[in-house]
C-alpha cells in the first residue's frame, strides 16, 4: 500500500479515520442544485433591489392595481391612489416607498428555516452539498452573533402575517376601479394568485407550525390546537415549493403591473 | 444477467490506506453487500466489513458508497450502470479500525450523555397513561436503527474534528426531541439541548435527512421543532411573559 496522503478536508489524521484525500468521493452532479440555488436567489435579489429602488411603474390607477413590493406605498413620493396607509417617509432615491415592510419581508426570508438551509449550502458552502467538505477551517453554527439572530424568526413571521393582511387588502381593492365599479382582469387573477401563494408560504413556515402547536405535549388536551398543527404539517411539508413559488408569483406579479403601467401592454379585461 | 462491475474499496486501518481496485462479478438483483461478500470469498478474504441482518433494520453495514453513505444491503447494484466504477469507503466521520469498519463509540458517548426518560415522580410505572395522538409525533423518531448514517454525514463533526465534543450530532439532538415532546417527560431538556448538547451548532442543512434510511424527516419534525422550543425557552421574551402569567398546569 502507498503512503497515506494527508487529509483534505478539515479533519485531523490524528483522531484515526480512513485517510483519503479527496475532497469528496461523489459522482454525480453535487454542484447543480447550489448553483441554481445561488443563481435563482442572486437573480430575484438583484430583480428586487432594482424594483424596489426605481419608484415609478408600480401602480396601475385606472384598475387600482399595486405591486407588492410597493405595499403600502408611505413614502410622500406615491401616488395619492396608492396609499392606503398615509404618506409620511420622506421621497428619496435610497428609500424604497415601502420601506416600512421590505425590511420585515427580507428578514422574515432570510432566517426562514428553507433560506437557511439554501443559502448556507449555495453561498456559504457550509456546506455546498452533502458528504462534500466545506472550505471553512471553523465552524460555529448559529450559536453566535449574528447568525443567533435566526432564533427571532417567529416575530418576522408576526410581521409578514401583517403584512399578508395589507396584501390581501390590495388585492381585493384592486377590485373596484379608479370610477367605482367592479372591475376584473388578468391583473386581478395575477394579484389574488399571488396573495394566495404568500398566505400557503407565510402559513407553513416552521416557526408557525410551533406557535400553533408543536410546542405543546398534550394535543389530546387541546384539539382545535392539534387540528391546525395537523393543518400547518401538512403545508409545512411543501415550505421549499412554497418559497419559491412565491419569488416567481412575486416577480410575476411585479413585473406584471410595471408593464401594465408602463404602458408596454394594457391588462387583458374581463369585466369592465 | 451477470458481469464484471469496477469496484474501488479503501483498504488500510488507522495508520494508512488505500483505495484498491477490484473487478468483481455482479448478478441480477444483487445489493452491494452482496459484491463485498463476493470479493470476501474470491479476492479479499481479510477485507473487513460490518454486516448482520440484510434487510436494512439493523444499521450494521453502514458506508459511503460513491461518496454517499448508505446501508450496503439496503443500495441496489441495478442503481448504478454496468460501466460504472463503485466507490466503497468507511464511514468517513469515525475512526476507522480496519477496511469498511469504523470505530462508532463516539455515538454510546453521546447516547449516554442524554438524560433517560423522566416520569413525573409522584407517578409509579405502571400508572402511566398517554393518549396516542400525545405519543405519536415522537414514534417517528423510534423508527431510528442507529445506523449512524446522519451522525457521520453531518459537516458539524466531518469537516470539524473539533466539534464532536460539543456537538451530541442529529440522531441524538433527535432523542432529545423525542424525549422533549413526551407528555409524561418532566425533565429540563430545552436548555441543556442548546447549552450541552450543541443544538445551536446544527444549520438545518437537511444531509441527516437525505441519508436516513428509515426516512424520518429529522431535520423538520425533530431539530426545528426542537429549536424553535430552544427559543421559546431562551430567546423569546413574549412566551416567557405569557407563562407567568398565563400559567396552566398540564399544558
Amino acid at each position: 500500500m502507498s503512503a497515506a496522503p494527508e487529509i483534505s478536508h478539515g479533519t485531523v489524521a490524528s483522531a484515526g479515520r480512513a485517510q483519503i484525500s479527496a475532497r469528496t468521493l461523489r459522482t454525480d452532479r453535487w454542484w447543480l442544485p447550489p448553483l441554481l440555488t445561488f443563481a435563482g436567489l442572486a437573480a430575484w435579489v438583484a430583480y428586487a433591489t432594482v424594483r424596489a429602488f426605481m419608484q415609478e411603474w408600480y401602480f396601475v390607477e385606472e384598475y387600482n392595481y399595486l405591486t407588492p413590493f410597493y405595499s403600502p406605498c408611505v413614502s410622500v413620493g406615491c401616488e395619492p391612489e396608492s396609499a392606503h396607509f398615509g404618506r409620511f417617509l420622506p421621497d428619496v432615491w435610497w428609500l424604497p416607498y415601502a420601506s416600512l415592510t421590505l425590511p420585515f419581508l427580507l428578514l422574515f426570508r432570510l432566517t426562514c428555516y428553507y433560506y437557511r438551509k439554501a443559502y448556507y449550502r449555495a453561498f456559504w458552502l457550509s456546506p455546498p452539498a452533502c458528504g462534500v467538505a466545506e472550505p471553512h477551517k471553523k465552524y460555529s453554527g448559529e450559536t453566535r452573533f449574528p447568525l443567533l439572530g435566526q432564533n427571532l424568526h417567529r416575530y418576522f413571521f408576526y410581521a409578514a402575517t401583517l403584512i399578508s393582511v395589507i396584501n390581501t387588502y390590495d388585492a381585493v381593492l384592486a377590485f373596484g376601479k379608479a370610477d367605482g365599479g367592479f372591475g376584473l382582469g388578468l391583473g386581478n387573477i395575477i394579484l389574488v394568485a399571488n396573495v394566495v401563494a404568500l398566505w400557503a408560504y407565510t402559513i407553513s413556515c416552521h416557526s408557525c407550525r410551533s406557535i400553533v402547536g408543536g410546542r405543546i405535549n398534550n394535543f389530546s388536551k387541546h384539539p382545535m390546537r392539534y387540528k391546525s398543527w395537523q393543518f400547518v404539517s401538512r403545508l409545512n411539508t411543501k415550505h421549499m415549493e412554497l418559497a419559491w413559488l412565491t419569488l416567481a408569483t412575486l416577480a410575476l406579479t411585479d413585473f406584471y403591473i410595471m408593464a401594465v403601467s408602463a404602458g408596454w401592454i394594457s391588462d387583458l379585461r374581463i369585466v369592465g | 444477467m451477470s458481469y464484471d462491475a469496477r469496484f474501488r474499496v479503501w483498504r488500510g486501518d488507522d495508520e494508512k490506506g488505500e483505495l484498491v481496485d477490484y473487478p468483481v462479478e455482479v448478478n441480477e438483483g444483487e445489493v452491494v453487500l452482496d459484491i463485498i461478500h463476493r470479493l470476501q470469498q474470491t479476492q479479499a478474504q481479510d477485507l473487513a466489513v460490518r454486516w448482520n441482518c440484510k434487510a436494512g433494520k439493523c444499521g450494521s453495514c453502514s458506508a459511503e458508497i460513491n461518496g454517499r453513505p448508505r446501508l450496503m444491503c439496503m443500495t441496489r447494484m441495478s442503481t448504478f450502470t454496468e460501466t460504472e466504477t463503485i466507490t466503497v469507503t468507511p464511514l468517513r466521520t469515525f475512526p476507522v479500525i480496519r477496511d469498511l469498519v469504523t470505530d462508532v463509540s463516539f455515538n454510546y458517548t453521546k447516547a449516554r450523555e442524554i438524560p433517560s426518560f423522566a416520569p413525573p415522580p409522584d407517578l409509579a410505572p405502571g400508572d402511566y397513561r398517554m393518549a396516542q395522538v400525545d405519543v405519536e409525533r415522537s414514534q417517528e423518531f423510534r423508527k431510528c436503527i442507529e445506523c449512524f448514517l446522519c451522525q457521520d454525514i453531518c459537516h458539524v463533526v466531518r469537516d470539524h474534528e473539533e466539534n464532536k465534543e460539543s456537538f451530541a450530532g442529529p440522531r441524538y439532538l433527535m432523542r432529545i426531541a423525542e424525549l422533549d415532546m413526551h407528555p409524561l417527560d418532566v425533565a429540563d431538556r430545552q436548555k441543556e439541548a442548546q447549552e450541552e448538547h450543541g443544538l445551536g451548532m446544527c444549520n438545518i442543512t437537511k444531509c441527516c435527512t437525505e441519508v436516513c434510511p428509515e426516512h424520518i424527516k429529522i431535520t423538520d419534525n425533530a431539530l426545528i421543532p426542537l429549536k424553535e422550543r430552544v427559543v421559546d425557552r431562551k430567546y423569546d421574551p413574549l412566551v416567557w411573559l405569557g407563562s407567568k402569567i398565563f400559567k396552566r398546569p398540564g399544558a
